[in-house]
């Protein structure tokens, strides 16, 4: 990768001012933001078939789907003309003002970290299912500090190391399908048996009704949850209104197709009240398969899925959490550049023991829940401010990479749907929603009452925009 | 198999202490101010310049 040192000695020649490298193309967008994802896959969809059945985990899987593209649309339009490292937090704190983007730097940062630290106790669990003797904690922390390095080391590096990863675990999806003999229905696959309803059991295509379905909804965005993560990087591609929307487009393509294909074999393979409690439901199914090979290769997807999931993680909290700090809403020494890297260092480093810590807790199923409240919450600031962005600056006042269409269905999709998701989220886990928004409202109050008074409102805004239309 | 969990510790607090170590020189060798001048709006600024050469009227907040 370019390095454009800086050497100290030579003052002449050190620059002025650093920035962030500029070296990403659609295929490191493509690779962030699927590489975050695709874990959803590996584990966690599958909760859905035991709220829902096997005909509820499809619906939960295209309702998240159709929620999931109008994130998509409206994040690559909005992303192709703010094109700021903080993705959604620069975006609303220029559409909507400094609390709506501090809350949403917050979303960003605990979804982020929570996800790498759950990713890496899954690594641990992996590992530690081998063989007894192999500790899981010291795997949990070599897999942050590994990918913590690669991050530190180079943006262009580790979406790189992520490309590779995330086409190989999705790679392994589609050799499952194809060691399944999907062509040949009842040889290994048993969809029909599978379907069917025993007699005095319940129906696994729908047990518990259109009941069942809403409570499966809050399970159906593990499908996609970390997809409007790829406008984190729009300050580091050498063309952020091309870049982006084909880098998420293309994700959102790539993740549809696998979320079906992974509803297909999966359901094809395992029994429905299985399949509801299954730590690893695409091992699981190449367990049913019976061939050991097909064992190995989905062994190797789930450990490459959770790697890139947390390399993806670290990339997007260490960028919102730079971008606050460069905009004084926490100390401005976390704004710093690394002058050879052009990474933000300080904000990977210190982001480190705090993904530490949640991955030493152990508690998987409270780390990934709480990332999961934060991840939606973000999702129900996106409609307002694409609304508002139109209204501010409409088509022909500046030049978008993207028009996001039909709008502003999308927001108003995103906004029900999003509603729905809470709702059933409310049902299962209604404490921890409540205390996220305990959390997240003192951290408000902290920010109005006391932060605030430190930030240079005159530096706040420093893109060369238009001005917006009334103002 | 045990010793596989002290190579992997090892391996991972090399790494952490690594990162320190090149933090460290870094903030000892250049100038603060440098190291947090990055601001926001360079890539707008050629985004917009390429869309509105030549537009009066407009500029930043």
């Amino acid at each position: 990768m370019a390095t454009d040192v800086a050497v100290p000695s030579a003052a002449s020649a050190a620059p002025k001012r650093l920035s962030l490298l500029r070296v990403l193309g659609p295929m490191h967008v493509w690779a962030l933001g699927v590489g975050i994802v695709l874990v959803g896959e590996f584990m966690g969809w599958n909760f859905t078939v035991a709220k829902g059945g096997v005909f509820g985990a499809l619906v939960a899987c295209w309702f998240s789907g159709i929620l999931y593209s109008c994130v998509a649309m409206i994040d690559s339009e909005v992303s192709s003309t703010v094109a700021s490292a903080g993705g959604q937090y620069a975006q609303a704190k220029h559409i909507l003002g400094p609390l709506a983007a501090f809350n949403i730097a917050l979303f960003i940062i605990f979804e982020y970290c929570m996800l790498a630290a759950g990713d890496s106790l899954v690594v641990g669990a992996i590992v530690n299912s081998l063989d007894p003797a192999l500790s899981p904690t010291p795997f949990v922390v070599l897999t942050i500090a590994f990918l913590a390095w690669l991050n530190y080391r180079g943006v262009h590096t580790s979406l790189t190391f992520n490309f590779i990863i995330t086409a190989i675990a999705f790679i392994t999806i589609l050799v499952l399908i194809v060691g399944a003999e999907f062509w040949n229905p009842g040889a290994i696959t048993q969809t029909e048996a599978l379907f069917a309803q025993p007699p005095g059991s319940a129906d696994p295509k729908m047990p518990y009704g259109w009941l069942g379905i809403l409570a499966a909804l809050q399970f159906g965005i593990w499908y996609y949850l970390g997809i409007e993560g790829t406008c984190q990087t729009a300050e580091e591609c050498r063309s952020a209104p091309r870049a982006l929307p084909v880098g998420t487009m293309s994700g959102l393509i790539t993740l549809l197709v696998a979320a079906t294909l992974t509803w297909y074999i999966c359901t094809s393979l395992v029994n429905w009240i299985t399949l509801g409690e299954s730590l690893y439901p695409l091992y699981d199914a190449a367990v049913n398969t019976g061939k050991q090979w097909l064992m190995v290769v989905l062994w190797i997807g789930t450990v490459l899925s959770c790697l890139a999931s947390a390399n993806g993680c670290i990339n997007d909290a260490s960028r919102a959490w730079f971008a606050m700090g460069r905009d004084q809403f926490i100390p401005r020494w976390f704004g710093g550049v690394h002058p050879r890297y052009k990474t933000p260092y300080r904000a990977i480093l210190f982001l480190v023991p705090i993904m530490i810590a949640f991955g030493y807790t152990g508690l998987l199923d409270q780390v990934i829940t709480f990332s999961i409240i934060s991840g939606c919450l973000i999702y129900f600031i996106m409609p307002l401010n694409m609304i508002r962005f139109r209204r501010l600056y409409p088509m022909d006042s500046i030049k978008r990479g993207y028009v996001s269409p039909f709008h502003p269905l999308p927001s108003y999709v995103l906004f029900a749907f999003v509603s729905l998701t809470f709702l059933a989220m409310y049902f299962g886990y209604w404490r921890n929603l409540v205390a996220a928004l305990v959390f997240y409202g003192l951290c408000s109050i902290w920010f109005v009452m006391h932060r605030f008074k430190y930030v240079d409102r005159a530096k706040l805004y420093t893109m060369p925009w238009p001005r917006p239309k009334g103002y | 198999m045990e010793w596989i969990n002290y190579v992997v510790w090892a391996i991972a607090i090399l790494i952490l202490v690594w990162l320190v170590i090149d933090a460290f020189r870094i903030e000892t060798t250049y100038d603060h101010d440098l190291l947090v001048s990055s601001v926001e709006g360079e890539i707008e600024k050629e985004i917009l310049d390429h869309a509105h050469p030549a537009t009066p009227g407009q500029g930043g907040s």
